[in-house]
């Protein structure tokens, strides 16, 4: 059994710190905008349109039926060939984004269908605008209703986001890969990462909870 | 370069067979320990469900291409042995199922209610008997949707695989696009097959999941 | 001019026709109640002069005005028109402040700063003041619907809707509710009430309508639809109710 010697990684702090904002970086701006993707799709959704109606549930079906790295892999390889040149990152960002979308769409679908009927009256009957019946009555509780798949979805994106290494994108896993291979150091590395990894999620996961229990304080019948 | 052919299929349908057999063998070796991780995390005894929650905690806290890393490089050091690719990764997938499908099955065993457990005990019979023939099967139907959500959760899994260089059809596709330079092509005809056998599981796991919720 | 005018109304949903033609007055300051066995049609009446449910024919005029579910204007129609309904549907994420001042404020009806003190005011209406913080869950179910009550009564409506509004409730909590209907119904507000509680119609009602198979059968005072009934029908739901 060999010595384990995590000194040889410490040479490569700066990359790990790069690799971790990255990451960060990655889900931050797929979380923003496939919660933007996801909650306009999942409005069309309701309006009833055929055409549009088809055209989302097959993007939902091809995101949910097919492996994130060959998405990743579609979507950088396909820019090129409408002459837009994407890099790694920003390609992984799209992707990610399609990816995180779908998920997000069929969230806040179930998300808004529980709010009852007699919720959204009771909020007509005051003569207050659809977009007032949305905003004050129906959002709030729908949010609390899907918040604890929403944040787990995210996390599951966070996690997600190291796929984006089979294009080159430079973020947490890529970077392990990288040290692994000049140091030889692998379990030590992947040990580290693994740790770095856990613990993202872990302050991720209070953080969401903490932010719950202050964003959906009033009591509910169940 | 060469242009894309017959050749690249063929290797995409050889790659299609490895995809399949790693899929059984996390299965095979999975699902036992998946019940075994299951009981786990509902013992009766703190430290084993201690145990059980700190593993869960982890994996559900590292990607899956860190566990094939670990296992394929860390491990052999750690434990002084090469490993060959294969092997690597049923080992990593096996963890993977074990733990994913191990909860998904807790879910499916808790969901069953305490007094159908006691209804077994007043029977006479043992605690091993009341699980198999009284929770088991009822538990089963319950988690049943979620466990066919889980098979195309590992399918579409196994494309990470390609990271330690085992052949499946990610990477078939990977050293196909290499040699052809036809990437969109050849990841589209990838997607495609992966859609086709993920697509109908997932209609599958929907429609028990309306029979299960129908028949509430 | 009558407040409210229904002429020949009917609603049908898919093949199922629940409102055969429905002709009905109500006068300012008018106290109307409902009575009729359930599925008589007489929550879709009261859906109906709301606008909640598109109509089949005949028309429904609110101060000279024709309410149909589509109509231009509806929104404001609706700010003058209360409606409480049987499951209370307060808004579970707002305080009871909240709900209450909810809609003054969005429609601009007062400032955010007036709108403590109109809280206040309505509550005081119906003896839910000192509950004015409180969470709609925490309440019981006849505490709730009074603060539904009271958040009609912040839009100062020219009209108020009742829609079974006890039936929801534990009898013990049914006096409470009716108790603050009556004090409305002595201060002016008309009021068009669904209602399984014969002895206020019987009591505060200045006219019962007796529906059956989505129609009026019988209406007049309450005298004279209790005392006097005139069909074999309305005989038989008046004995029926005496328990």
């Amino acid at each position: 059994m060999n010595q384990f010697n995590f000194r040889p990684l410490f040479r490569y702090e700066d990359a790990f710190i790069e690799g971790i904002l990255t990451t960060l970086k990655l889900a931050f701006q797929a979380g923003a905008a496939g919660l933007i993707l996801g909650l306009v799709c999942a409005l069309l959704l309701g309006r009833g349109n055929r055409a549009i109606n088809l055209i989302i549930r097959s993007y939902i079906e091809l995101i949910r039926n097919t492996p994130p790295v060959i998405q990743i892999f579609i979507i950088f390889f396909v820019f090129p060939t409408i002459g837009v040149r994407l890099p790694p990152f920003e390609a992984s960002v799209v992707a990610l984004t399609l990816y995180f979308g779908a998920f997000v769409t069929e969230i806040v679908r179930s998300g808004l269908a529980s709010i009852p009927r007699s919720q959204l009256e009771a909020g007509h009957c005051l003569g207050i605008t659809n977009l007032q019946v949305f905003l004050h009555v129906v959002m709030l509780p729908a949010l609390r209703n899907i918040y604890p798949s929403l944040t787990s979805q995210f996390i599951l994106l966070l996690l997600g986001t190291s796929v984006a290494s089979f294009i080159s994108t430079e973020e947490l896993f890529h970077t392990a890969a990288f040290v692994d291979s000049r140091t030889f150091r692998s379990f030590e590395v992947y040990a580290l990462i693994s740790a770095i990894y856990v613990s993202l999620v872990i302050a991720f996961r209070l953080f969401f909870f903490a932010f719950g229990k202050l964003a959906f304080r009033w009591p509910t019948a169940r | 370069m060469r242009s894309f052919g017959s050749i690249d299929l063929l290797s995409f349908t050889t790659a299609f067979q490895y995809t399949v057999l790693l899929v059984i063998m996390a299965l095979a070796l999975g699902a036992p320990l998946a019940l075994g991780f299951a009981t786990m995390r509902i013992s009766r005894f703190l430290p084993v469900r201690l145990l059980a929650a700190i593993v869960l905690q982890i994996m559900q806290g590292i990607p899956l291409l860190a566990l094939l890393m670990f296992v394929y490089f860390g491990l052999p050091v750690f434990l002084g042995i090469r490993m060959p690719p294969l092997m690597a990764v049923v080992i990593a997938y096996t963890i993977y199922t074990a733990v994913f499908l191990g909860e998904i099955w807790r879910g499916g065993i808790e969901a069953i209610k305490r007094t159908q457990w006691e209804a077994g005990a007043s029977l006479g019979i043992s605690k091993l008997q009341q699980f198999r023939h009284v929770i088991a099967p009822q538990a089963f139907r319950i988690a049943l949707p979620a466990s066919v959500g889980f098979l195309v959760q590992l399918i579409k899994g196994t494309s990470l695989a390609a990271i330690v260089g085992f052949i499946e059809l990610t990477r078939a596709g990977q050293l196909s696009a290499a040699a052809t330079l036809q990437p969109l092509l050849v990841y589209s005809i990838i997607a495609a097959i992966y859609f086709a056998i993920c697509f109908p599981l997932t209609l599958l796991s929907r429609k028990l999941e309306v029979r299960l919720h129908g028949s509430r | 001019m009558a407040l409210v005018e229904i002429k020949g109304l009917r609603k049908s949903f898919k093949d199922l026709e629940v409102l055969k033609g429905v002709s009905l007055t109500v006068e300012k300051g008018d106290i109307v109640a409902l009575i009729g066995r359930s599925g008589s049609g007489k929550s879709t009446l009261l859906r109906c002069i709301n606008g909640l449910e598109e109509t089949q024919g005949g028309t429904i005029e609110v101060g000279e005005r024709q309410i149909s579910a589509k109509m231009a204007g509806l929104r404001e129609y609706r700010q003058r028109v209360g409606i409480v309904f049987q499951q209370f549907n307060l808004f579970p994420h707002m305080n009871v402040e909240k709900n209450v001042t909810l809609a003054p404020v969005l429609t601009g009806k007062v400032s955010k700063a007036e709108a403590r003190k109109l809280a206040e005011e309505c509550l005081a209406k119906v003896g839910m003041l000192e509950k004015i913080n409180a969470w709609p869950e925490q309440l019981s179910g006849g505490q709730q619907q009074r603060v539904a009550i009271a958040r009609c009564l912040a839009m100062a409506p020219e009209l108020m809707l009742f829609d079974e509004v006890t039936s929801a409730l534990d009898p013990e909590l049914v006096g409470e509710v009716l108790k603050v209907m009556e004090d409305m119904a002595r201060q002016g507000m008309t009021m068009v009430l669904v209602t399984h509680e014969m002895s206020f119609a019987r009591n505060v009602a200045s006219k019962v309508v007796f529906m059956h198979q989505g129609k009026i059968w019988e209406e007049g005072t309450p005298e004279a639809v209790f005392g006097d009934p005139q069909t074999p029908e309305l005989r038989a739901f008046i004995s029926s109710t005496h328990h």
